[in-house]
């Protein structure tokens, strides 16, 4: 009788659309393009230098569309805006300039801004569309030495941190993803945290896509010196829309000696409808390098929206004795489809990796963990251990896992788990049994199943994820 | 509290239970006994809502309600409590996470405050004393890696945190040791009182000897074939449970076989 399947009734409360007039460019992306957005953002020339050289190599590739398990129609790269930028112009010196229609919008989806509501413990960096529209808590930050700001700041204010480290952990050409990002980015998050300091609060950055034909292109830039440490936060949301928007990220972390970054996101993109219709393509490049000896950069995700998530958040291990961790849920439902994971590239020796992945597929959705261990000839006595989990629901989704393992030393060990389970109809009804509903208890077994990864995640943004994936489970059996 | 008249219930159309009838008033601890195959575990999953199976006849009052149409989860928080035959694990949910949902579910329900975790804790403290289990295991998954013993003694446990009115126990003797058996039943017998019903099901005597039940129903091929006193256990621990298979069938119930 009632097998558990695929009911999917679930509402994605953070749909609706800001009324706001904007600035747009017109569509396409040729050289002009890139000029016309240097020009709006009155950036130096070593920037325009720097996106004409990635949009030339970008002309050069081909999208990675063999590889990854996932398909989706062809995209018109001419047809897509590249920068769309609320109209009245928010110099952000202050809070009181930046549009009420805005604040009104973070508000709604969680994140108020305003000085007096504003999140304790948490700085937040707001993106609308194309460009930061406020940033909380700067000065504070600024008297601990702490730089939080939008990348378009940055680039005024800080020109030689961000010359000195753009495009040093992802270049320009490390792929058509990232490539085009480097072209056309508009803004995002820059952070930087000086020797010896640890950030006294949470830093965040929160993504909105409103506009329903542009897409967004940002760049987040976390550097921690020595010693330095710093947790970041990411969340991202956007409209319902029919038509599919495009969303190509680039995330740098570097990390110096003894410098730890922690980056935890809770991405929760349009995923399109019950049939697929809409959503966000989500192509993402995240790669953090620990450049300096005993550093360590962990990476957290909890994935559950995007129509489309192609996304391998991955650590560079220069550093002798650095760490790199990776935790992360990915969870589809409807026809969603991941194909997500880690590169964990051991260079240095006594170089330390954990992936903890957990994967859970329901509705028509298709869910594949990829991840790519190498560990160099020179990084002697390193190890990895890995554990990846898929957790099927209903009959009709998918569950992959892509293990590419590449050791070239005799002193390093790595070490693999996999596994797949479904959540079964005698589990359920055990928990009813004890007078838990259905739905609360599909709930339970999930939160349960991603327990280790949601032990990583700071305190609220756990209580969040655990909500959200609830959320999104909701009538997904009966 | 309990009325079940003419059920007629199975599993993927073959029809199991065949006609019980069977009556049980608060106070009361009924043992359900009968050999393998008798319809025994299937009253019980039917009692507690299991969804694989389907009645297709007759009816279940619950204090004057329609047990039947009620959903498994409402079952419970209206007082219906199914110990488990087999435990089910649920990995990375700890016990007393799960107790503590399970709970606050049934306060929610009688229009009761939540309890908080410390609250909660103190509760569960106070409980896990009727089985003997110790702290350790409130911290542990649920039933994950647990023995066979702790796993059904962790039922016991749950039953004492809910409090049921009528608790159906699936072959709770089953797999147990004589000190595991002790302590469950210990457990059992603290937790009957004059409020609440007991049904029992078991294949074995042995469970009868610590928890004595009025009345003993015995079982055979879909229906009642046998009932009376906890006496019946003891005879049939003797006679085994052949002699009542023949009588219980329609075309031979004139004969008796000697077994």
């Amino acid at each position: 009788m009632s097998t558990v399947e695929l009911l999917g009734k679930q509402e994605y409360k953070y749909g609706f659309v800001t009324d706001i007039e904007s600035d747009v460019i017109p569509r396409g992306l040729t050289e002009d393009t890139i000029r016309l957005i240097v020009a709006k953002k009155n950036e130096p020339e070593w920037m325009l230098e720097f996106r004409l050289k990635a949009y030339r190599h970008w002309l050069t590739m081909t999208e990675p569309k063999h590889w990854p398990n996932i398909s989706y129609p062809e995209i018109n790269y001419q047809d897509v805006i590249y920068y769309s930028a609320p109209k009245r112009k928010a110099t952000k010196a202050s809070l009181d300039e930046v549009d009420p229609e805005l604040l009104r919008t973070f508000e709604k989806l969680g994140i108020p801004l305003t000085e007096q509501k504003q999140l304790a413990g948490v700085a937040v960096d707001a993106v609308f569309d194309s460009v930061s529209v406020a940033t909380t808590y700067k000065e504070k930050l600024k008297k601990h030495g702490v730089i939080f700001c939008s990348f378009t700041e940055a680039i005024r204010e800080y020109p030689d941190l961000v010359r000195k480290y753009l495009g040093s952990v992802v270049p320009t050409n490390d792929n058509f993803f990232a490539a085009l990002n480097s072209a056309v980015f508009s803004d995002g998050s820059f952070c930087f945290i000086p020797r010896g300091v640890r950030c006294p609060m949470e830093l965040s950055t929160y993504f909105r896509i409103n506009n329903s034909e542009s897409g967004q292109f940002e760049r987040t830039l976390i550097i921690a010196e020595e010693g330095a440490y710093v947790s970041y936060l990411e969340g991202c949301t956007a409209p319902k829309f029919d038509k599919n928007q495009l969303h190509a990220a680039v995330v740098e972390l570097v990390a110096l000696d003894d410098a730890q970054i922690k980056y935890s996101t809770v991405q929760n993109w349009y995923a399109g409808d019950e049939k697929g219709v809409g959503g966000i393509y989500n192509f993402v490049t995240k790669r953090g390098k620990c450049a300096g000896r005993n550093s360590k950069i962990s990476w957290t995700q909890v994935e559950t929206g995007s129509a489309i998530t192609w996304k391998y958040p991955s650590c560079i291990l220069q550093g002798d004795n650095s760490i790199g961790e990776f935790y992360s849920v990915a969870l589809t439902n409807h026809a969603q489809q991941a194909d997500t994971g880690t590169k964990m590239i051991h260079l240095g020796k006594n170089t330390r990796s954990t992936i903890i992945s957990k994967g859970i597929a329901a509705g028509k959705s298709n869910n594949s963990y990829r991840g790519l261990v190498k560990v160099m000839p020179k990084a002697e006595n390193s190890r990895n251990y890995t554990q990846c989990d898929s957790m099927l629901i209903g009959s009709n989704s998918g569950a992959n896992t892509f293990p590419y393992i590449e050791v070239m030393n005799n002193t390093s060990s790595v070490e693999h788990e996999a596994s797949t389970s479904k959540i079964s109809e005698e589990q359920l009804f055990y928990l009813q049994q004890r007078g838990i509903s259905q739905e609360d208890a599909v709930s339970l077994i999930i939160n349960g199943f991603c327990k280790d990864v949601f032990l990583q995640l700071p305190m609220e943004f756990a209580v969040e994820a655990q909500r959200l994936l609830g959320m999104k489970l909701e009538g997904s059996v009966g | 509290m309990l009325e079940i008249k003419d059920l007629h219930a199975g599993i993927d159309g073959n029809e199991i239970l065949k006609g019980i009838n069977l009556t049980v008033k608060k106070g009361e601890i009924h043992a359900i006994m009968g050999p393998n195959g008798s319809g025994k575990s299937t009253l019980a999953k039917v009692l507690a809502g299991h969804p694989a199976y389907q009645v297709t006849k007759g009816e279940i009052l619950y204090e004057g309600k329609n047990l039947l149409a009620m959903a498994p989860d409402e079952r419970a928080r209206e007082g219906v409590f199914m110990a488990f035959q087999y435990p089910i694990e649920v990995p990375g949910v700890s016990n007393a996470q799960f107790l503590r949902l399970a709970y606050n579910e049934k306060r929610k329900h009688l229009g009761e405050e939540e309890l908080d975790p410390l609250e909660f804790k103190d509760l569960l403290k106070e409980r896990a004393k009727v089985v003997e289990m110790d702290a350790s295991f409130m911290t542990r998954s649920v039933n994950e890696g647990f023995s066979g013993g702790e796993k059904k003694r962790n039922e016991i446990l749950q039953m004492a945190v809910l409090e049921p009115k009528l608790a159906v126990l699936d072959e709770t003797d089953s797999g147990l040791d004589i000190d595991a058996l002790r302590i469950v039943a210990g457990g059992i017998n603290q937790l009957h009182s004059p409020e609440n019903a007991v049904i029992l099901v078991t294949h074995y005597q042995r469970l009868l000897d610590y928890v004595v039940p009025q009345y003993v129903h015995v079982l055979a091929n879909g229906r009642i074939a046998k009932e009376g006193g906890k006496e019946l256990a003891l005879e049939l621990e003797q006679k085994g449970y052949d002699w009542l298979k023949t009588t219980a069938t329609e075309t031979s119930g004139a004969t008796v076989r000697a077994s």
